[in-house]
């Protein structure tokens, strides 16, 4: 079978690939940010005195987490189009279904980043005078953040693999930029082994950095 | 706002007219099963007016069915497997535990779906010949093997994870006890080690096994009709897909629901007293 290895396919193609990848970093980018932020919101609600915005923001955790993101990325490709009452794009519907699902996720991480500040550090900023507001922002969050980096890249590098599940509503990610030309060329072999390859090392570096970050930002 | 969408619950309650036999063989053999991912689609029986032109309960049923199967036999290798893993890591020979981290490293920073994909189509072309050629050919229903090896094997390197994390967190003394009552290294093991570490991690075990019955809908991209597949063909013949999403959404939260409570009570049971449990939720 070796005998028949043609590598000069994947050079040959490499730039239908990089396309497909920029793909793939530009979902996996607003994922990160869009969840971060939607994410932050829901550990605020979880953990605000209100029971209302508790538990709403418990429920919608609770639901994403035990929902296929394959599922997800189903309802909003053919959902939202309806509920907008036009076609919006596969990139569009891909991209709400990442952010979303990807905040109930973030939003428990910073649920826990947000718990393991000490109580007295709260009790202190209020006494100082500081509003609830203030506290929140200027001393939990941003020791709660430091606190977080090394998950937070760890559910990105996980964030990463999952993009390639797009696959199934037929966007042009890394993978299906890979499975087409595997498809047009009948090269299945070298294109998907090279496709493992490369996810392979970009999440191997990526969990190598996040090591090294959590030596460097323990508290 | 105004949606122009014609909800119809019944769709989801279409069963097949008598005598007809329907199952979970029987869908599976029925539809079109093949290796794309646009399978569904492109058949060519939509459901135009005619109200339950397919018995679209039974499909839901049989995705069920076969979502609980794969997810079981996966969880079976991924446990056996994994527990192998995660000893091999915490041994003293470096060769076993190096060999045992690069799995870990291998299966953890590949995307499932390229996993599929390798274990699908290309092994069988790597393998000899005749047993490439049984894969493809001869293997009855190829493709739900393919997918419960392969979400066994990925899933393997999280339990080992977890293996190990388990036994790392009993104190070393422990084992010198046991070594120095005369336990061989293997008894240690299978006596003490083990036996705590297994309770000890049955809340990450939980989650684990939640993770494969969510990612068995990976194997939908190389033709395993589960339960999301069977939706999504449900969504594509009648287009009903609100009713349709929601049931099968309905059923995953369900399942999760009830595997949380059974295992919340299996971890009390279980619970080493005087000791807190490690992480999971």
């Amino acid at each position: 079978m070796f005998g028949a290895f043609d590598y000069q396919v994947v050079i040959r193609n490499l730039h239908i690939l990089w396309d497909g990848m920029q793909i793939t970093f530009l979902l996996t980018g607003v994922a990160i940010v869009g969840g971060i932020l939607f994410g932050t919101v829901l550990a605020l609600m979880r953990l605000s005195r209100f029971m209302v915005l508790s538990f709403v923001a418990g429920r919608y955790v609770d639901a994403f987490r035990s929902t296929p993101l394959i599922l997800v990325i189903f309802w909003f490709y053919f959902a939202v189009p309806i509920v907008v009452g036009q076609p919006i794009g596969d990139l569009y519907s891909v991209l709400i279904a990442f952010t979303l699902f990807e905040a109930a996720y973030y939003c428990e991480i910073i649920r826990a980043g947000i718990q393991s500040i000490r109580m007295p550090q709260i009790h202190a900023g209020l006494a100082l005078g500081l509003t609830r507001w203030q506290t929140t922002k200027n001393i939990v969050l941003p020791q709660a953040f430091r606190n977080m980096v090394p998950v937070l890249l760890t559910q990105a590098i996980v964030l990463f693999q999952d993009t390639s599940l797009v696959y199934v509503v037929g966007l042009k990610d890394f993978l299906t930029a890979a499975d087409l030309v595997a498809a047009r060329d009948n090269r299945v072999v070298e294109l998907y082994l090279f496709t493992a390859i490369v996810y392979f090392l970009l999440c191997w570096l990526g969990s190598l950095l996040v090591k090294r970050l959590q030596r460097q930002y323990a508290i | 706002m105004a949606m122009k969408y014609n909800w119809d619950w019944s769709v989801v309650l279409c069963r097949a007219p008598e005598g007809v036999a329907t199952g979970t063989g029987g869908s599976a053999a029925q539809l079109p099963g093949g290796t794309s991912a646009f399978a569904g689609g492109a058949a060519q029986t939509f459901d135009t007016g005619a109200h339950c032109a397919q018995p679209y309960f039974d499909w839901i049923v049989s995705g069920l069915g076969w979502t609980v199967v794969v997810s079981v036999f996966a969880w079976v290798i991924a446990f056996s497997v994994g527990s192998v893993i995660g000893v091999s890591r915490t041994l003293d020979q470096p060769w076993v535990r190096r060999g045992a981290t690069t799995y870990v490293e291998l299966f953890r920073n590949v995307p499932l779906l390229v996993q599929m994909f390798l274990w699908f189509f290309v092994v069988p072309e790597l393998l000899p010949k005749e047993t490439g050629y049984f894969l493809k050919r001869q293997l009855p229903l190829p493709e739900y093997w393919t997918a419960i090896v392969c979400l066994g094997f990925y899933h393997a390197s999280r339990t080992a994870e977890q293996v190990r994390a388990g036994i790392e967190a009993i104190p070393r003394g422990q084992t010198y006890a046991a070594l120095a009552m005369g336990l061989t290294p293997a008894q240690v093991y299978r006596y003490v080690l083990l036996p705590v570490s297994y309770r000890i991690i049955i809340p990450p075990l939980t989650s684990d096994f939640m993770g494969i019955f969510k990612n068995s809908s990976v194997a939908l991209t190389i033709g395993v009709l589960e339960l999301t597949a069977q939706s999504r063909q449900i969504a594509e013949y009648t287009f009903n897909i609100f009713e349709v999403f929601t049931v099968t959404t309905v059923l995953y939260i369900l399942i999760t629901l009830i595997v949380s409570t059974i295992m919340r009570f299996v971890e009390k049971r279980l619970h080493i007293p005087g000791t807190i449990a490690l992480g999971g939720n």
